[in-house]
């Protein structure tokens, strides 16, 4: 898990929902299906619902990290279009 | 082309829905639809078409606003009594959304100057209160090969339909010919509530969004008839009919005609 290199970094902090979805479902509209996208964040709300809403839509989540007191990492691969 | 704050906020609840995405708001951005009709059914169909942010809106409409209208014409206001209906219309609708660009186009619809208007859409919403027009625009759709979202209301009752030319029927292999003006109903006879044009005009709004979404199963071979009074929604299959005079496989209409009849001038 370690050496997961994301194909894609997005900073969403000072995003509340549903405008977080919507920033890292833009984002991962525009890879390729197997690259991983990693979303930083400090809406805690967030770290639960984006995990959900991608699996809903059928992506991977690799990783919801809290990297420090604000900020968490997610890491998703796209597995779909 | 990327999506600015505004449009990310504004089309959030439909970017989040897995079936549209920012793909399909981009190809809803992208997509020009032509309203017949700033009526009853063209206000309704126009406001959430504008709302939802189709790019091109083209609104073909001669009249002027009356105060009788007012009753069910969503679009339009008090103080705009006597101002076009397409103008009125592209008013409030790029009043709410600055993404739509409505194109107002102040004629009647004949054979001359139909094939023309609709070649620059991608999709034709039928909201006429008349039998010419509603036949003029089927055949020049089917001729076209348009997809052509189709509404009607009276009274209490409402119908819908899509018609996609040559996958399914048009509305020729339902009603061969426009009844003769006799049974037509006359203006006393020909109410409505104000509501029912919303329910049928929203129900148009949902099968333009979904073909352009490539989303769900348009009402192809289907007519969706509403009864209001009864709260009851009926489907009926329709299929394509082969002998069809526009689009069966020996069509004997293979350009447009005269459509004009003397109709009752009421309007919806
Ligand atoms: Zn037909």
């Amino acid at each position: 898990m370690q050496d997961i290199r994301p194909d894609k970094s997005i900073n969403i902090k000072g995003l509340v929902c549903p405008y977080t979805f919507v920033k890292s479902k833009l984002a991962i509209e525009e890879m390729a299906v197997g690259e991983v996208l990693e979303i930083l964040l400090d809406y805690p709300e967030a770290t639960r619902s984006i995990p959900k809403s991608m699996e809903d839509h059928g992506h991977r989540v690799l990783k919801v990290e809290k990297i420090n007191d604000t900020d968490w990492i997610i890491l998703v691969r796209k597995e779909r279009e | 082309m990327d999506f600015t704050d505004e449009q990310i906020h504004r089309y959030s609840r439909h970017i989040i829905l897995p079936e549209v995405g920012g793909k399909g708001q981009k190809k809803i951005l992208n997509a020009k639809v032509l309203l017949v009709g700033a009526g009853g059914l063209g206000c309704p169909v126009g406001y959430y078409l504008a709302a939802a942010g189709v790019g091109t809106i083209g609104i073909v409409d001669s009249d002027t606003i009356e105060l009788s209208n007012l009753q069910r014409q969503i679009a339009h206001n008090t103080e705009r009594i006597g101002m076009n209906k397409a103008e009125s219309a592209k008013l409030t609708f790029e009043a709410l959304n600055t993404d739509v660009k409505v194109i107002p186009i102040k004629e009647r619809l004949n054979k001359d100057n139909i094939m023309d208007i609709i070649s620059q859409y991608d999709i034709v919403v039928d909201g006429s209160d008349n039998f010419p027009t509603r036949y003029l625009v089927n055949d020049a759709c089917v001729l076209q090969g348009k997809p052509l979202v189709s509404g009607a209301i009276l009274r209490f009752e409402g119908q819908v339909t899509t018609i996609i030319p040559k996958e399914g029927h048009c509305y020729r292999c339902l009603f061969e010919e426009p009844p003769p003006p006799g049974l037509v109903p006359s203006c006393q006879e020909a109410g409505v509530l104000g509501a029912l044009p919303g329910v049928v005009g929203a129900l148009q709004a949902m099968e333009v969004l979904k073909l352009i979404l490539e989303q769900g199963e348009p009402l192809k071979n289907t007519l969706l008839i509403y009864n209001a009074l009864q709260t009851e929604f009926r489907r009926v299959k329709i299929p394509r009919n082969p002998d069809c005079p526009v689009c069966g496989d020996n069509p004997t209409i293979t350009e447009l005609q005269d459509y004009e009849a003397d109709y009752c001038q009421m309007r919806f």
